[in-house]
């Protein structure tokens, strides 16, 4: 396959991923858009560091996944404190800042 | 030629697995098909010869971080089902911004094609991932230790009980 062809796949999987975090109206949604989007970007690097034949981008990819599952960790946590506090875990509830 | 039907056949069911994930209204069900689009993922991986992050992307992604999400979902959620509309009223704008990025993208790469050939594996690409991360990238490999602990506390700290 050539690398235009993942280069696609990754694009749509990113737009995808986008209309999620856009319409999902629960937090835990919202973050498995960012999910697909990160899973996205995850594609591009592999396929660009094996179709230069370069290894630093699959090395990125790992950094990428590592830092993504710290950050799914600590997001939940936050869902979780903020439904502890509020009763509720869909955003547009989550306007206490709101003037 | 085998190996296009199974890009082919990998693609679907990650593009399909994908739009199920942002458009089913049981939240529980967009997890499932989060880990099938994950496993897909990681079978992209596979057919682009990385075998080691195929192995990591099923451990942590499929494995941990499906895990998760699921314990947050059923502690946020009473009762697990579709009683409350998960999409919000802006699905034409969503679908307007996402859909306008798609196509700008995909406009990009018309517009510079990159006829990069394939290169052949060079020896051992999981032996060269290990190598880079100790010698090369040895720093932001000690300091994603920092941040997983960082994490850890944070998590902990947040969700510790009341007390």
């Amino acid at each position: 396959m050539t690398l235009q062809a993942y280069l696609t796949l990754a694009a749509m999987l990113f737009c995808i991923g986008l209309f999620g975090v856009l319409t999902r109206r629960n937090t835990i949604g919202i973050l498995l858009g960012i999910e697909l989007m990160l899973n996205a970007v995850n594609i591009n690097l592999v396929a660009f560091a094996r179709f230069l034949g370069d290894v630093s981008g699959m090395v990125f990819t790992v950094f990428t996944i590592c830092i993504t599952v710290a950050e799914v960790a600590l997001g939940l946590a936050l869902v979780i404190l903020i439904y502890r506090v509020r009763r509720t875990a869909v955003a547009d509830h989550l306007d206490l800042l709101r003037g | 030629m085998i190996a296009s039907i199974a890009f082919g056949v990998l693609a679907v069911v990650l593009l399909a697995s994908a739009l199920a994930v942002v458009l089913t209204r049981n939240l529980f069900h967009s997890v499932l098909y989060l880990a099938l689009s994950l496993t897909a993922t990681a079978g992209v991986f596979l057919s682009l010869d990385a075998e080691f992050l195929a192995a990591i992307q099923l451990l942590l992604y499929a494995g941990g971080v499906v895990t998760i999400v699921v314990f947050a979902i059923v502690v946020t959620e009473r009762l697990v089902g579709d009683r409350i509309s998960q999409t919000s009223r802006q699905l034409g704008a969503g679908f307007g911004i996402a859909g306008a990025l798609l196509v700008a993208i995909l406009a990009i790469f018309r517009r510079s094609p990159l006829p990069i050939p394939r290169p052949a594996v060079s020896g051992d690409l999981t032996r060269a991932i290990g190598q880079s991360l100790l010698t090369t990238y040895v720093l932001p490999f000690e300091l994603l230790g920092v941040l997983f602990l960082a994490a850890l506390v944070g998590a902990l700290y947040f969700a510790r009980p009341d007390d």
